[in-house]
């Protein structure tokens, strides 16, 4: 494919990891996921993962245990606002005073 | 040559129907340039309406207003009192009036006055809407008698394809007798 | 067989997207479109239209409908005048930087305030930078075969067509219509294929918030911004020139009436007054000017069927050999002159026609003209002395400016 045109006659993108770029670098303060009070982690089933369903990133993947993509989480901090086991602390990033 | 037509009505008489189905019928009777215009704009029953026909051998070319007609039918003859009729129909005009009495009418020498008692065909064939005679028909078949533009064959043809059978032979007998009713006023 | 029936313009155009099987069809009622969507309404309820009519709670939602029917790949159609496309403005730019081919019938007709309901082209006019194609017919014959050209025009090149034509004075006229022959119809418009075919197996966003430059995709790709979707619709409308006239070329061919595609001309071989404008005001032109040759003016005329895009060329051709130009026009871009001549003016500049213009401002609001006016005031003009080369503040016909 020619990846010096752009065959669409009209604006359109497709979804994409990094589609608006590197956005982790963005962040100040970077969740911490505290597993022991985590409910899908405790409970050893799929539960919950109401970061996972928040996150507007799309950054927190549904698994046991959850992880998060720090690429390219902003550190918004919603996830650790709608955790209902305040499993989710939101840290200091190094440089960041 | 383009002949043009004005008829004057009242809102629900069915004026712009009788203009459509003369273009269609001279359609019929070989005129390539017809046209079948309405008073443009909201219509109300019972206040003056009036629709017109341009029909020539040639397309028609031009949609603007007719000032003065060849022909010029009447189906309300209380629109004398309401509307300028002759002053839009030319010195040697055509008029066609829907009257029980031709001889109220004065007019110039030059125009040719037809007349026929359309309310007393429609009531005789029991062409009546909401208590009104319909008069649309009728008033065709006086203009294939005032006329050259259409016979009436060609109205009858039109007649059918536009009336539903429920009233079908009513207007094609009320057609009929306009056409054999229809006088024409002699002067002097 | 082809048959004739005598039929409004309205008529002619439900007809005309009957036959080009429109799949959906989304309009609100307005003066004096209404009896175009009406009849629409009644073919699809008694199910000699298979299409889904749509029912909206004003212009910009049909527009919208329109937008999404015609994104997933469905034949869409709607109408309005006035007001009501006004009221689209939005969704009328949306569709075309979309790049969809959607027709829209304009019943032209005057713009509020104060209101009209007659006819002039301001409301057309008003949308003319909006990247649609527009087109405006002379007679009820022209709309029913421009319906069915412009989806092809419009699927084509991927933009989207507005079909004008005079509110009453051919929306509401009946006249002769020769209806095309459903299965030629058929051959000559094929079903519809989209630009984009959405996917949920390989899902993406239309039209997401572009970036003043250019950007490479995660595949790498270097992706428009959005000066290039612009630069790209501009240069679809340039190509449609050569569209609208071949697809123009292919309809005679096919059913045996040629409108002329970009422009159609009436007695312009040996005229050296020509009369310009676009719809009804040019028919009526074609008999001023015979009444002109009957005083001895050889005169003719140039009408201009396809306004966006502009005929810069064509009209060249047509006008090279004029020493004078009316264009008659029935709207205004207020605060300068009138749209055609403002257009034609800058198309001729500098070109091998050197023609005096002039330009005349005439029936807004549906004021009345008659081919005589016309004739006589383009005779008292081309008798004046101060017919130069120099711009002139338009005529106003029949109209007391005092």
């Amino acid at each position: 494919m020619d990846k010096t045109k752009d065959p669409n006659i009209s604006a359109m993108c497709t979804l994409a990891v990094g589609e608006a770029g590197r956005t982790g670098d963005w962040r100040s303060f970077r969740p911490v996921i505290d597993h022991g009070k985590c409910i899908p982690s405790q409970k050893g089933r799929s539960a919950c993962f109401l970061c996972w369903l928040y996150c507007p990133e799309g950054v927190v993947r549904a698994e046991i245990p959850i992880t998060i993509d720090m690429e390219y989480c902003k550190g918004c901090g919603i996830c650790a606002e709608e955790c209902p086991a305040k499993a989710i602390t939101m840290v200091k990033e190094e440089g960041h005073e | 040559m383009i002949c043009e037509v004005i008829w004057h009505g009242r809102g629900g008489q069915g004026v712009v129907l009788a203009a459509q189905m003369l273009a269609e019928a001279a359609y019929r009777h070989g005129f390539r340039g017809v046209t079948a215009t309405p008073t443009f704009g909201p219509e109300r029953r019972g206040a003056p309406v009036i629709a017109s026909n341009r029909i020539s051998p040639e397309p028609i070319r031009t949609f603007a207003q007719i000032r003065k007609a060849d022909l010029v039918v009447v189906l309300d003859e209380s629109l004398f009192h309401a509307v300028d009729i002759l002053g839009r129909l030319k010195d040697t005009g055509v008029l066609i009036i829907n009257t029980n009495d031709a001889a109220r009418y004065v007019l110039p020498e030059s125009i040719h006055l037809f007349t026929v008692d359309a309310v007393g065909i429609a009531q005789r064939h029991h062409l009546m809407r909401e208590g009104a005679p319909l008069v649309n028909v009728p008033m065709l078949g006086a203009v294939a008698r005032a006329s050259e533009l259409v016979t009436i064959e060609d109205l009858a043809q039109v007649v059918k394809r536009k009336i539903g059978d429920d009233h079908l032979s009513q207007n094609l007998a009320a057609l009929e007798e306009a056409y054999s009713g229809t006088t024409m006023r002699k002067h002097g | 067989m082809s048959r004739v029936e005598i039929m409004t313009g309205n008529q002619a155009a439900a007809l005309g997207a009957r036959l080009a099987r429109v799949q959906v069809v989304a309009a609100y009622p307005i003066t004096p479109q209404t009896s175009l969507t009406e009849t629409l309404a009644q073919l699809i309820e008694s199910g000699e239209m298979q299409a889904e009519y749509i029912r909206v709670d004003g212009e910009h939602s049909a527009l919208t409908v329109c937008i999404a029917a015609s994104t997933i790949g469905a034949r869409a159609f709607t109408a309005t005048s006035a007001n009501g496309l006004l009221y689209m403005h939005e969704q009328i730019h949306w569709a075309a930087g979309s790049r969809l081919p959607i027709v829209m019938c304009c019943v032209n007709r005057g713009v509020g305030a104060p209101w009209t309901i007659f006819n002039d082209q301001q409301d057309s006019i008003s949308q003319r930078d909006t990247g649609w194609i527009q087109l405006y017919c002379r007679d009820n014959q022209e709309i029913i075969d421009t319906v069915i050209q412009a989806f092809r025009i419009a699927e084509t090149i991927y933009c989207p067509v507005m079909v004008c034509y005079d509110g009453f004075v051919l929306s509401h006229t009946l006249m002769p219509v020769e209806i095309p022959e459903e299965e030629k119809v058929d051959a000559f418009l094929p079903p519809y294929r989209p630009h984009t075919i959405l996917d949920d197996t390989n899902p993406r966003t239309i039209n997401p918030v572009m970036f003043a430059d250019l950007r490479a995709n995660a595949e790498g790709i270097l992706c428009d911004g959005y000066m290039e979707i612009r630069y790209k619709l501009e240069y679809a409308l340039k190509g449609a020139l050569k569209t609208i006239q071949d697809v123009s070329d292919e309809y005679a061919l096919v059913f045996g009436r040629d409108h002329g595609g970009l422009i159609w001309e009436y007695k312009t071989s040996d005229a050296e007054v020509i009369l310009t404008g676009m719809g009804s005001i040019a028919t009526e032109a074609t008999i001023a000017a015979d009444i002109l040759r009957e005083k001895g003016i050889p005169a003719g005329v140039v009408g201009i069927r396809a306004y966006r895009p502009f005929p810069t060329e064509a009209l060249i051709r047509a006008l090279k050999r004029a020493r004078s130009i009316h264009c008659l026009e029935k709207a205004v871009s207020y605060g300068f002159a009138g749209p055609v001549y403002t257009d034609l003016r800058a198309a001729l500049y500098g070109s091998e026609c050197d023609a005096q213009m002039q330009d005349y401002i005439t029936s807004l609001g549906g004021r009345d003209i008659q081919p005589s006016t016309i004739a006589e005031v383009v005779l008292n003009r081309i008798k004046s002395d101060a017919f130069d080369g120099r711009f002139r503040e338009p005529i106003w016909i029949n109209c007391r400016t005092e």
